[in-house]
């Protein structure tokens, strides 16, 4: 497959990359934990019937500028921004774990700047008494396992690629998991509880079923809080990063969302 | 050389299973192995030793903070700074330290110091660590990824609410406060001598030559785990253009003496490998949090194939014997004049002028402990105690009133 397109927009000085490839209505993608340092086969098959964008968030692979946002204010602020700048005011928008979040606040938010939500096992959400298992307590080596369920199509998208340095590689996943930690620290819980509500267009859930991180449950509880039309679809065999295990399932399912 | 006796607090009754049946000793501790009675024991024992080490001549005593730590008993280290504040006399009590980006506002901090600094009539150290992600990211809940910029904005109040004779206005990125003047305010002027504890980020390093503060290399791996850290200090304090001051840096030691080597390897191996092997088992995930690490020490730590860093060695131990645990010079073990030949020897090596001793280790008992203090004081510290003494001048140790002018405890007669 032949790569995206490569743009950048400047969000408080940094240059925020924004990949964009396909022909059609502009669908905007959030990567989820980790990011995007590859366009993903997931991204590709979206691209078929849609012009698929995907800007990074500050901090997330192609992106730098997390260490100013403070708060959770200043990081929807830069998300506004950000997916302005990338042509994606009042488009179609899939969010991705920290990417979710990030989503379903932009639509409660600003109730017209998204057309259509898609919630890829989005955090954003706390239950206490089903916390799930945190991926930030996992080491390095082992955080493969806890985000995905599919080993091979995890290390495609984040193995160490054999002509790029290896200490940049890894120190931008390492900066990836700052980032989405420094938005989503110490539980996940951004709020949007308070905020859901004002999620009035049609949306999405999708969720793996072997989705460790965020559990299945949360799925009803998101349904139970926005105010808009929802359903909810399980991709088998896929964890928390349902777009990196199963991009064929993932994929189809929001295609048939959204045509 | 100043010599101080640092005590953790370790709970001395972990069970035996306490690796094989237990996740960690760290963050997750089981609760239901923590029995209050027992640990009233613990305290009143802890705090005896404490008190016997000032007694018999220690520089200084030394406290620290830990939270969700089985070895660690001290969530508070300034409560026990301010008994500790009223049971001795002449000791410096070094607290180090507070965690400043624990504290909401920091003020707390500059605070309680004071208090600690004005009870003790001057004798106070204050220590500022950024912490452990285990205590500050995972039992406290602060973002990994905030940790440094809120440490050093929580420092920067804490220096000015000492320093500053007005009431000011502070207005940072995390801390807004409209009347800072704290009462009390420290003996010591301008200020308490500040030092660092760290795990020795670059970043962290240039930032206590820059503000003239004592390092302090803390591990519980000896010489050889220091000597990486302290010499990247040195070149740091020569690119700062300032004196190689052996009185500038601090370093800890497991120490354990006795009669013969023979007798301290009877009496010591028990609290040694019970250390090692409970209060060091630690899950390997809480010993990095994302962010918690500058870019610069990740990427140097890649490079150089140790991807955890210095933490992360606490939870990939083992359980070590004895023999290992003094081979790998954890342990500085043997009779007194063993002992201070090689304690002169590191000092010498690493050109640290503050010597922070464990003499109290894993689950030492209080006769153990204070058998370690009573002849380590008679016995070894004779014969470090002058080194640098003549050369250097010790500009970061406390300046209390003079003792005429200090008060005592006095029983009052019913």
């Amino acid at each position: 497959m032949s790569g995206p397109e490569e743009r950048s927009v400047e969000i408080n000085g940094f240059a925020c990359r924004v990949w964009e490839k396909g022909i059609g209505e502009p669908l905007g993608v959030l990567p989820g934990i980790g990011g995007a340092p590859r366009w993903t086969p997931f991204m590709e098959a979206l691209s078929g019937t849609r012009r698929v964008v995907v800007p990074s968030l500050p901090g997330f692979p192609g992106a730098l500028g997390h260490d100013i946002l403070d708060s959770h204010l200043d990081w929807m602020i830069v998300a506004h921004e950000l997916l302005v700048g990338a042509g994606l005011d009042g488009a179609d928008l899939v969010g991705i774990s920290v990417g979710g979040a990030v989503a379903a606040d932009a639509a409660a938010i600003w109730p017209a700047f998204v057309r259509r939500l898609v919630l890829i096992s989005p955090y954003g959400l706390f239950d206490e008494d089903d916390p799930g298992v945190d991926p930030f307590a996992v080491r390095p080596p082992d955080i493969g396992q806890c985000l995905s369920a599919n080993a091979d199509a995890y290390g495609a998208v984040f193995g160490v690629p054999e002509n790029r340095d290896r200490v940049e590689w890894l120190v931008t996943l390492s900066r990836a998991q700052e980032a989405a930690a420094r938005i989503l620290w110490p539980l996940g819980d951004t709020r949007l509880a308070r905020r859901l509500h004002r999620v009035r267009v049609p949306t999405l859930l999708l969720w793996g079923d072997r989705d460790r991180v965020i559990p299945r449950s949360y799925a009803d509880k998101f349904v139970a809080g926005i105010g808009g039309e929802t359903r909810i679809r399980t991709i088998s065999d896929a964890g928390h990063l349902a777009d990196i295990d199963q991009p064929a399932a993932a994929s189809a399912a929001i295609r048939e969302f959204l045509d | 050389m100043k010599v101080l006796w640092f005590h953790l607090m370790p709970y001395t009754e972990l069970p035996d299973d306490f690796r094989d049946n237990h996740h960690s000793v760290w963050v997750d501790i089981d609760s239901t192995l923590f029995d209050p009675q027992r640990a009233h024991q613990m305290y009143n024992d802890f705090f005896d030793e404490l008190e016997f080490a000032a007694d018999v001549g220690f520089d200084g005593v030394c406290v620290n903070e830990h939270h969700n730590n089985g070895y660690g008993l001290m969530p508070s280290p300034n409560l026990v700074g301010s008994a500790l504040a009223r049971a001795t006399t002449d000791a410096a009590i070094l607290i180090l330290g507070n965690s400043l980006a624990l504290y909401n506002p920091p003020l707390r901090v500059a605070e309680e110091m004071a208090m600690i600094d004005c009870i003790s009539g001057g004798r106070m150290i204050a220590g500022f660590p950024i912490g452990t992600p285990m205590d500050t990211c995972f039992a406290y809940g602060q973002n990994p990824s905030t940790l440094r910029q809120r440490y050093l904005e929580a420092h920067d109040v804490i220096m000015r609410a000492w320093r500053e004779e007005d009431v000011f206005s502070f207005n940072g990125r995390f801390n807004q406060l409209r009347y800072v003047n704290i009462w009390p305010r420290p003996v010591q002027k301008p200020h308490p001598p500040v030092w660092i504890p760290g795990g020795g980020a670059n970043e962290t390093l240039r930032w206590c030559v820059d503000n003239d503060y004592v390092f302090c290399a803390l591990s519980y791996f000896g010489y050889d785990a220091a000597q990486g850290v302290l010499d990247a200090y040195k070149r740091e304090t020569d690119a700062g253009g300032k004196e190689q001051n052996p009185f500038r840096s601090g370093y800890l030691q497991f120490v354990g003496v006795a009669e013969t080597h023979a007798e301290a390897e009877r009496i010591y191996r028990e609290p040694a490998e019970y250390f090692y092997a409970r209060c060091l088992h630690l899950y390997p995930g809480f010993t990095d949090a994302p962010g918690y690490r500058t870019e610069s020490t990740i990427r140097r730590q890649i490079a150089a194939a140790r991807p955890g860093g210095g933490v992360a060695a606490l939870g990939t131990m083992g359980a070590p014997k004895l023999e290992d645990i003094v081979e790998r010079g954890y342990l500085v073990l043997g009779e007194p004049d063993e002992v201070a030949d090689r304690l002169r020897e590191i000092a010498e090596d690493l050109n640290v002028g503050n010597l922070m001793t464990l003499l109290q280790f894993g689950n030492m008992d209080r006769d153990t402990a204070n058998y370690n203090t009573h002849l380590f004081a008679q016995r070894v510290m004779p014969q470090i105690s002058g080194l640098f003494e003549d050369e250097w001048e010790h500009h970061w140790w406390p300046n209390p009133m003079p003792r005429q002018k200090r008060t005592l405890p006095q029983a009052v007669a019913v």
